[in-house]
């Protein structure tokens, strides 16, 4: 895939108000390639979004379409569109004339215009609405005249920042469908921006994931679900239960007062590492002296499974069964090798967020028995 | 009963607020010179106040003089709303504040330095000095109509345009001048009444040949009310009511869209 690699980022470095937002991102991006770039609110996809745009020029690093540096290339001379957060349409112009602004600007005469307009509205489904006012349409309908209004322009690359950030589940799901099939029949790359993991996996041919300004880890979505490269990519992901270990020799890991046989090797010995497991992964036994036994704390139906609670050695552990045992019994936990995920102590804390919201919901049970 | 009540208080408000408007109207369609007794309707005074070349003259000056000053002021305004807009926001705020003085300083006080100022710099009292007066107390109330707009426009708008193709001249023309527009033409209208209705910073800054309508009606009066008077002041009243009128029209068809919209959530 490398031969048609059409953007480059080099060590880009972004600073606002003295607060590095960007810490050296490198990123390649290849032709009709549909690349999402997933992290948490404030992260810094936006401004990553920004720079390949051309609005805010990095601080260090350079950008290259094509093999050419365009780093002092303003947007205006940029080969990409952009689909804005809240859709920016133009509130003064009707339905039309947001579609057709940008071919206005270049000067395309009144029949092109009017057959490329009506092309590009059929696309995304809003053939006779030209009249209306922006104001007047809904949030789905807003959201594709966006679209309309960046693809009419044939852009080598399409930017989309949270595109379906304001619309409702269902919509939420017609759409990803549609833009991804907009995407394989314009033949196009997209670069997408969600902070919604669900949405990145299915979507997606690459996922960058970034934390804190830097990128974590970028790959397939299925190599990103399955062999995260650390503790908070295999939690941002997917819900983890993320438990500290010692790693004892390749493939034995020491966690929650046992040992485990595991697939992973290659660390120190006894060096201290992230153990992470997907709730869906553990299966609950009968509790007995062979196995791991914890006391059911929290039972909670969600729709194909029941999302379980168990307190275990000094961990709280998230489990995912079809079956519901009772709150307050004791069950047993087993774990097949394949299941244990080691990666090495990221120095980031608290990256467990399903720990901490259970936390929560714990204490205002508390206050609720006051 | 409390309504009652109610609808008389605002009837009395009103009768206060509006009677002597009302009288003065009356009064310039009476024959009767004096104020008292009324011995006929006339359009006699409206005859003579068109024949009078005093009048006619400083009305010329008046209207002459708000166009330049207003059309200066909402150029200037605009160009400095925006600037502000774009600036970081410790020297925002300052450059806000600054921007209220000369509305919040006492007109005599603004008459009479920017008077000693034109003297200082030699420059002869006239139409320059008039237009330069009222551009620097009509420019605050332009920034003032247009900032909240430019607050209001998605801070996206500008990137879309340039993202379309516009360069940055184009974006301004096509994208950001027609979503301020009502600010601008509401700070335009305002300019244009504080203009014609400013007598205290005019009368520090007038030239014997460029007295303004104000200027000129005070020092009609000065003598004895001439009925002229009465006709011109009806004339003005009817001019502003529309003038405020048109304003509130253009607020009123800006904010409709918005409410719809809000219902159809
Ligand atoms: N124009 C700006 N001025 C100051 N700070 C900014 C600006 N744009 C973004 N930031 C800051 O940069 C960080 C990353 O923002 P952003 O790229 O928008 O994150 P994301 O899109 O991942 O939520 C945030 O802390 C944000 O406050
Ligand atoms: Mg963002």
């Amino acid at each position: 895939m490398d031969k048609n690699k059409i953007i480059e980022l080099k060590n880009i470095e972004m600073e606002f108000d003295g607060e590095r937002v960007l810490k050296g991102i490198n990123l390649d991006i290849h032709d009709k390639e549909f690349v999402t770039l997933l992290g948490p609110s404030g992260c810094g996809k936006t401004t990553t979004l920004r720079i390949v745009g051309g609005f805010v020029t990095p601080d260090k690093g350079d950008v290259f379409f094509g093999g050419k540096r365009v780093n002092d290339v303003p947007p205006y001379k940029r080969p990409v569109n952009t689909v804005f957060q809240k859709y920016a349409l133009f509130p003064h112009l009707n339905v039309y004339e947001n579609v057709a602004f940008g071919l206005r600007l270049k000067k395309v005469s009144e029949p092109e215009i009017a057959r490329r307009v009506g092309e590009m509205l059929e696309l995304v489904d809003l053939k006779g609405y030209d009249k209306r006012g922006v104001n007047q349409l809904s949030g789905g309908q807003q959201q594709r005249i966006a679209i309309a209004r960046a693809l009419i322009n044939n852009p080598k690359v399409l930017l989309l920042d949270e595109p379906l950030g304001a619309l409702d589940l269902k919509l939420r799901k017609e759409m990803q469908i549609e833009l991804k099939k907009i995407q394989q029949r314009m033949e196009i790359t997209f670069i997408y921006v969600t902070h919604d993991q669900e949405e990145a996996l299915t979507m997606s041919d690459t996922v960058v994931v970034m934390k804190d300004g830097t990128i974590q880890q970028i790959g397939t979505p299925q190599d990103i679900y399955n062999e995260p490269t650390n503790a908070f990519v295999a939690d941002f992901i997917g819900e983890s239960n993320i438990l500290p270990g010692i790693m004892h020799r390749d493939r034995l890991v020491e966690f929650a007062g046992n040992n485990f046989e595991c697939v992973d090797g290659g660390f120190d010995p006894m060096e201290p590492v992230d153990v992470v497991i997907r709730p869906e992964d553990i299966k609950l036994v009968p509790a007995s002296d062979e196995v791991l036994n914890g006391v059911v704390e929290n039972v909670q139906f969600k729709g194909v499974h029941y999302e379980i609670i168990v307190k275990a050695y000094s961990d709280t552990w998230v489990i995912h069964s079809t079956k519901a045992p009772e709150v307050g019994s004791v069950v047993g936990i087993t774990l097949t090798p394949e299941d244990i995920h080691i990666m090495k102590k990221s120095d980031v804390k608290k990256v467990n967020y399903f720990k901490s919201d259970y936390d929560d919901a714990e204490g205002s049970d508390i206050e609720q028995q006051i | 009963m409390k309504k009652i009540a109610n609808k008389l208080y605002i009837a009395l408000v009103f009768i206060f607020l509006y009677a002597p408007i009302f009288v003065l109207i009356a009064n310039s369609f009476n024959e009767s010179k004096s104020r008292t007794v009324w011995t006929g309707f006339t359009f006699d005074w409206y005859v003579k106040l068109f024949n009078n070349e005093v009048i006619l003259k400083s009305l010329g000056n008046t209207l002459i003089i708000a166009a330049v000053a207003a059309t200066i002021s909402t150029i200037l305004g605009t160009a400095a709303a925006i600037g502000i807009y774009n600036m970081k926001k410790i020297t925002r705020s300052l450059v806000i504040n600054i921007t209220y003085i000369p509305i919040m300083n006492s007109e005599m006080v603004t008459g009479v330095s920017l008077m000693l100022l034109f003297v200082a710099l030699h420059i002869d009292l006239g139409y320059l000095t008039l237009i330069i007066a009222h551009i620097t107390f009509c420019v605050p109330y332009v920034i003032l109509n247009v900032l909240p707009k430019l607050r209001q426009m998605n801070r996206n708008l500008y990137d879309a345009a340039l993202d379309l193709g516009c360069n940055p001249w184009q974006a301004f023309r096509h994208v950001i001048i027609p979503e301020i527009m009502p600010g601008i033409v509401t700070g335009f209208l305002m300019s244009i009444t504080y203009s014609i209705d400013d007598f205290v910073i005019s009368y520090f800054t007038h030239g014997s040949t460029s007295q303004t309508l104000p200027i000129t009606i005070y020092s009609m009066t000065r003598r004895k009310v001439s009925p002229e008077v009465n006709a011109l002041s009806a004339i003005i009243f009817v001019v502003v009511l529309v003038v405020l009128l048109i304003m509130n029209f253009n607020d009123l068809r800006r904010t409709k869209p918005k409410k719809k919209k809000e219902a159809a959530r």
